[in-house]
């Protein structure tokens, strides 16, 4: 810089260009996966490339992105949240049972934001004040939000609501573009800018590498903390309200196992599961190559239990990797 | 009591010819020499940072010596292991004395080497019956079948002994035993150490009170940065003489602090008090002023700094900043006053290892650097830049892990941090504990700078010619209380250890 005084020693900003930077990372690594997959699913299946047919395809995935950017956010941070599949669950139970008192469309919008927001308030103190542990805290949550769906449903099923309602999972904003879909894009624009261009994800990120010195920095950690599992209640009630309207139906067995599959999202699309880093980018793209991955498993008529197992493994895959590659660079060092 | 001429005849239980050790950058220990006796006491004095730890790890096995020798009873050995060690009989008992809190008493004194039946299989009665036994040596009236975790920390240490004591120890490694008991627990352990030196133990005392030095030591060795100056019998000594022996040495050209006219009070501490940790805590601090607090590890120093800045709540107390009455309750509120904390545990609290170093300078201004909460990077570089060039920086790039960095360039990239904050005050806590000699004149000369430019310094710090090197003035703390103040015109090194100590004044 010119208007630099001349010092002994100029330290550059930057050590290597955006480019070489971008290149190795693990997204360019993902966008090489999702290529790959995209090309095999369209060589498996004639249907696949139907641009009815892809946009079938998003809504495996886009209501379990909507929690994944928020949880990308918790774990970056240190922490996680178990309860999110349980929220969709109670969320849903709350606005069946409204639309049962005969609310309408915008007023069930309504009951179920502060369901989930109530819950992720819940989430929140108990690991902000009490200071426990976000996985004791929210597998506590998981257990109880569903059970309170199980208390109020039992056997039974709400099924009634307005027809307006539909549009939330079932409605098209332009062409094959579905209000879900343009929802995941929404989303994903909103909560990449909050990550990575504000001075909240600038904390989160700190927060997530050591919360100790965060907090002698001046970052108030349990207010950003309790933010973020607000955040997850919020997308959650979002995902419910999506998924409710697609479904046309809640039982208390909804979204059962989500979790798992957003929290798979999430390490998949490169965040580190200890924190402190990750982008939803990342996400983003996890998000696509596991829906895509359903869809073609769909499209080959594999069944469901296979798609478990595929998940658990790419669970399990997606974290060892990465420790793996480290200790092979490390080896290859010596 | 042991008189010298003994000593004198007896050979050494265990002793260290010429001992040296160095890490990278320090010379821990440089050509030391100390011999402990069967039935004696040795007391090992030495300020922090001396090379006392050190002794200890390569007497117990953990650190091997660069030179030098070993010798038990004239015999030079080596102890590749703890383990060696303790077959040497070479025991030592910690401040937090590695025990299994989940273990019954009897299972911690024996374990390792628990008596067997004729299956292999532990031998419990013996064992018990060999604990109670052991125990009774030791005058503790003790359950030997009790979990661990259910005593106090005094009864723990006599478990420790028993174990020495079962191990057939020769030679009693005691570091700070004192530091956690009551005085009712102390001289139940001077009863004990006693006993040991009449079962013919030899025992090396380290501690840094000298009252229990002179009710409990024989003889004495005094280590200063790595170096024996002196030893001898505790009979005929006075404290005035180990203290000089502690601390006698130049101080002060090597620091680089500049003449700086200092102005009125910037901020004013009163009745400040903690329920454990401190209490009554007055001062003033003025503008341009260096202030350094010292007192030994565990004074309750970087508690009070931690309270001031919000880590933790005081029970009573005020501070006012420039004539205002602050309440802080969080350290983002203390920065917002202009307070700031450079904290002792650079790792944990200071640096955020796995982020860059331009974020950890900018993590506490980035509401100035950013713009309705949107973050500015190129504002960040511009700050980063000027703060960690200032401090002459080492680093290949500012988007570098700060982490990749050296203790000493961390340590600066952690200062300016905190100073791109632009503060009033600032306290830095232990500023150059391990960080190289470079590093550390780096950041003594920019001390000095910013006091010339009119900042507030409170520097905590436990290395004397530090304090009296940098210091305008000095508040020295003992058990969570302010037990001295001294101007720098009349600082000396042997006020500030006497008053650390709790040696009260003698006339020389």
């Amino acid at each position: 810089m010119a208007e630099e005084p001349m010092t002994t020693r100029h330290i550059p900003d930057r050590l290597q260009g955006r480019s070489a930077r971008l290149l190795k990372s693990w997204e360019s690594l993902l966008v090489v996966v999702a290529i790959l997959i995209f090309t095999v699913n369209s060589f498996a299946s004639p249907y696949f490339l139907d641009p009815w047919n892809l946009s079938d395809a998003t809504f495996n995935f886009t209501e379990k992105a909507l929690i994944a950017f928020a949880m990308a956010l918790v774990v970056i941070s240190g922490e996680i949240d178990l309860s999110v599949a349980s929220i969709v669950a109670l969320t849903s139970t709350a606005m069946g049972y409204a639309a049962a008192q005969g609310f309408d469309t915008p007023a069930l919008v309504a009951v179920g934001l502060m369901t989930g927001l109530a819950c992720g308030a819940i989430n929140g103190l108990l690991v902000t004040r009490l200071g426990l542990p976000s996985i004791v805290v929210t597998i506590g949550t998981m257990s109880l939000f569903r059970g309170i769906a199980f208390i109020v449903l039992g056997d039974q099923a709400f099924t009634s609501y307005p027809e307006s309602f539909a549009y939330f999972g079932q409605g098209y904003v332009w062409w094959v573009f579905s209000f879900e879909f343009c929802l995941f894009l929404g989303f994903a624009v909103f909560y990449a800018a909050l990550l990575h261009l504000t001075n909240f994800g600038r904390a989160v990120y700190a927060i997530g590498n050591n919360q100790t010195a965060a907090l002698f920095s001046g970052v108030r950690v349990a207010r950003v903390k309790f933010t973020l599992f607000l955040l997850t209640g919020l997308m959650s009630a979002i995902a419910s309200i999506c998924l409710t309207s697609r479904l046309g139906s809640t039982r208390p067995s909804i979204a059962l196992g989500w979790e798992l599959e957003v929290v798979t999202m999430v390490v998949l699309g490169g965040v580190s599961i200890l924190g402190g880093s990750g982008t939803i980018g990342g996400v983003v793209l996890a998000a696509l190559i596991m829906g895509m991955v359903t869809f073609g498993f769909g499209l080959l008529n594999v069944p469901g239990i296979v798609m478990s197992i595929f998940i658990g493994f790419l669970l399990i895959s997606v974290i060892a990797l990465p420790i793996l590659y480290a200790r092979l660079k490390r080896r290859m060092a010596h | 009591m042991l008189q010298d001429t003994t000593t004198l005849r007896m050979k050494p239980a265990i002793a260290l010819e010429g001992i040296s050790k160095s890490f990278p950058g320090v010379h821990a220990l440089s050509d030391v020499s100390l011999s402990l006796y069967p039935g004696s006491v040795t007391a090992l004095i030495g300020e922090n940072g001396a090379g006392k730890s050190t002794l200890v790890k390569i007497l117990t096995g953990i650190y091997q010596p660069d030179g030098g020798a070993i010798r038990v009873d004239g015999a030079e050995v080596h102890f590749p292991s703890a383990s060696a060690a303790a077959r040497a009989g070479v025991t030592a008992i910690h401040q937090e004395t590695v025990l299994f809190d989940e273990l019954s008493v009897a299972e911690n004194i024996f374990l390792g080497h628990a008596p067997r039946t004729r299956f292999g299989l532990i031998d419990w009665t013996k064992l018990n019956a060999d604990a109670r036994q052991l125990l009774s040596r030791v005058g503790a009236d003790i359950d030997p079948t009790i979990r661990l975790r259910d005593l106090g920390i005094a009864s723990k240490h006599l478990v420790a002994i028993a174990r020495a004591l079962s191990i057939d120890a020769r030679v009693v490694i005691m570091d700070e035993p004192t530091a956690a008991l009551s005085y009712k627990e102390i001289h139940e352990l001077y009863e004990l150490i006693d006993r040991l030196k009449a079962d013919g133990k030899a025992i090396l005392f380290i501690s840094h009170k000298f009252d229990e030095i002179f009710r409990i030591a024989d003889r004495y060795t005094v280590f200063r940065d790595g170096r024996m100056v002196g030893d001898g019998v505790i009979a005929g000594t006075t404290q005035d003489d180990l203290v000089r022996m502690m601390v006698g040495r130049d101080v002060g050209q090597v620091f680089p602090k500049q003449e700086v006219s200092i102005g009125g009070p910037v901020l004013t501490v009163s009745g400040y008090r903690h329920p454990t940790e401190f209490e009554d805590i007055n001062f003033e601090l003025r503008r341009g002023e260096i202030l350094g607090f010292y007192g030994l590890v565990g004074a309750g120093r970087s508690e009070f700094m931690q309270s001031l800045i919000g880590i933790t709540r005081p029970s009573a107390g005020a501070v006012r900043l420039d004539d205002r009455v602050l309440v802080i309750r969080s350290p983002a509120e203390a920065i917002e006053a202009g307070i700031v904390y450079v904290p002792e545990e650079r790792g944990r609290q200071g640096a955020i290892i796995g982020m860059p170093i331009f974020q950890n300078v900018t993590l506490p201004s980035l509401t100035r650097t950013s713009r309705s909460g949107f973050l500015r990077m190129a504002e960040e570089f511009r700050l980063a830049r000027e703060y960690t060039s200032r401090l002459d920086l080492r680093a290949a790039a500012l988007d570098q892990d700060v982490g990749t960095l050296s203790g000493g360039n961390q340590q600066k990239v952690v200062i300016a941090k905190w100073l791109a904050t632009k503060p009033k005050v600032i306290i830095l806590d232990e500023p150059t504990k391990g960080i190289d000699i470079g590093s550390k004149a780096a950041v003594h000369a920019f001390m000095s700078e910013l006091a010339a430019q009119g900042l507030s310094v409170i520097m905590v710090s436990s290395e004397i010619p530090e304090i009296m090197g940098m210091s305008d003035r000095v508040i020295v703390m003992r058990e969570g209380r302010m037990v001295g103040q001294y101007e720098r015109a009349d600082l000396t090194a042997e006020k500030l250890v006497r008053a650390a100590a709790g040696i009260s004044e003698t006339t020389p």
